[in-house]
């Protein structure tokens, strides 16, 4: 290997300088098609959805603040946050990526839409962990067309020039950004985490899918590739064979469901029954005593 | 005939297993006959030498399942009493890993009563081993052929293509 011409190492490629990563919720959308602010729409428990990214985002970045138009900065639940106002009009969401890049020019930036009521911590784990600072980007491909999903999605500080570049040059799509630049794409772990709410009809559908808080146990092979004993999360999953499907996008499960056997309350249950707040589920691997 | 209750015990031990006292439970005076098995962890499986076991179990639905099939081979065969302790926990070759111990007024209903007990235990009570072997290796017994690469684990159960299962039974009957 040959020595590396000082001059040519850039900061962020050196080791052990990779820049630090904050995260940037998107709260200045207009939210047309919904028809009511999208940041204030109650999820779960009825926490307002802005309440709920900033937390989420919040537990994976060493900080976090909020995208808004200059117009929205009074907004009481709006002003709860560290605030980021944006400087250009009318280029949609990637003029909160540039405020925020114009302000914090050393950092990387976990861009995130106020409309993912169904990201869980376990994505955006996933994402961070696979994070290359030596390319642009670093996003998801989309489940439903292969494209790169811009937000929720780490910008790296030298995606800032060539993104004032795009919008210079009149172009405002953040995807066909993403497409064009050199982005790390990863799949996602959770097909459903990316699904976005513009519309009242999709409010509706995921509200009334009740989210419900499940604790899963883990024995013998499906411990070991869950990496844990137990966890406590909250889904949407109607009934076990679902919970298994989305569980199995998350670890890396070998079993197919097929030779497994549920347990729901310390009892052997049906894969279609339905899940209920506070049930105890346990996938059974094919036994072995004697 | 005395009056006593049955014993009908399905428990598990994290240290090995004391035979005797086991034993001792279950004498009657009304009973002519004493069967049990002794499971012990063997050296080789499916031409793999193996060097210790670990079980693990599901216990508080395993004290369920193991308790009903005790009842079940106590109506059925009309035995006095039954019991079974299997042991969890990590295991050395020879070590006794289950123990079934059934007294009856009579032989047959005995002999009956224990088969059965260990049959439905292995097929039907939520305990794992893994077995340890002397290459390094380890795997779960009648998981590690369940695994199929080729297809997602959340798939469906009816699409579940497993080839090379045709001599692997699953155990899982219900």
């Amino acid at each position: 290997m040959s020595v590396p011409n000082p001059s040519t190492v850039t900061k962020s490629a050196a080791p052990g300088t990779v820049p630090p990563l904050f995260g940037l919720v998107l709260a200045g959308g207009r939210s047309t098609r919904m028809g009511r602010d999208k940041a204030t729409l109650p999820y779960g428990d009825g926490t307002p959805q802005l309440e709920r990214a900033v937390a989420l985002l919040g537990r994976h970045a060493a900080g976090v603040y909020v995208s808004v138009r200059a117009d929205q900065a009074a907004d009481p639940l709006r002003a709860r946050f560290a605030q980021i106002q944006d400087i250009h009009e009318n280029i949609g969401p990637i003029a909160g990526l540039l405020a925020a890049q114009a302000q914090h020019p050393e950092n990387a930036w976990l861009v995130l839409a106020c409309d993912l009521p169904l990201l869980d911590d376990a994505s955006l784990a996933h994402l961070v962990s696979r994070r290359d600072a030596a390319r642009t980007a670093t996003a998801y491909r989309s489940s439903h067309d292969g494209l790169p999903e811009p937000l929720c999605a780490i910008y790296e500080p030298r995606s800032r020039e060539p993104l004032s570049a795009w919008v210079a040059a009149g172009k405002d799509c953040p995807r066909k950004f993403l497409s064009s630049a050199d982005t790390a794409l990863l799949d996602e772990p959770n097909p459903r985490a990316l699904d976005n709410i513009n519309t009242p009809t999709e409010y509706g559908a995921v509200t009334s899918a009740k989210t419900k808080r499940i604790t899963v146990q883990y024995y013998a092979l499906l411990r070991e590739q869950a990496g844990r004993r137990d966890e406590a999360l909250t889904t949407t999953a109607p009934t076990p064979r679902e919970l298994y499907a989305e569980l199995a996008g998350r670890y890396p499960f070998s079993l197919a469901a097929a030779v497994l056997r549920v347990a729901i309350n310390g009892e052997f249950g049906d894969w279609s029954a339905p899940l209920k707040d506070g049930d105890a589920v346990v996938f059974i691997p094919p036994v072995a005593g004697g | 005939m005395t009056e006593e209750t049955s014993v009908s015990v399905f428990r598990f031990s994290h240290t090995p297993v004391e035979t005797r006292a086991l034993n001792a439970e279950l004498a009657d005076p009304a009973c002519g006959g004493y069967a049990c098995f002794e499971g012990w962890v063997r050296d080789s499986n499916e031409g793999q030498h193996v060097r210790h076991l670990e079980y693990e179990a599901f216990e508080t639905l395993a004290v369920r399942e193991g308790e009903r099939i005790i009842a079940e081979a106590i109506a059925r065969f009309g035995v006095r009493h039954a019991a079974c302790v299997h042991r969890v926990g990590d295991l050395k070759v020879g070590e006794l890993a289950v123990w079934v111990g059934v007294s009856a007024p009579h032989r047959d209903e005995a002999f009956g009563a224990c088969r059965y007990i260990i049959d439905e235990v292995k097929h039907r009570v939520p305990i794992w081993k893994k077995e340890h072997y002397v290459s390094g290796d380890s795997g779960w017994v009648n998981c590690e052929r369940c695994a199929d690469p080729a297809a997602r684990a959340g798939a469906p159960a009816e699409s579940h293509p497993d080839p090379g299962a045709e001599d692997h039974v699953h155990h899982h009957r219900r």
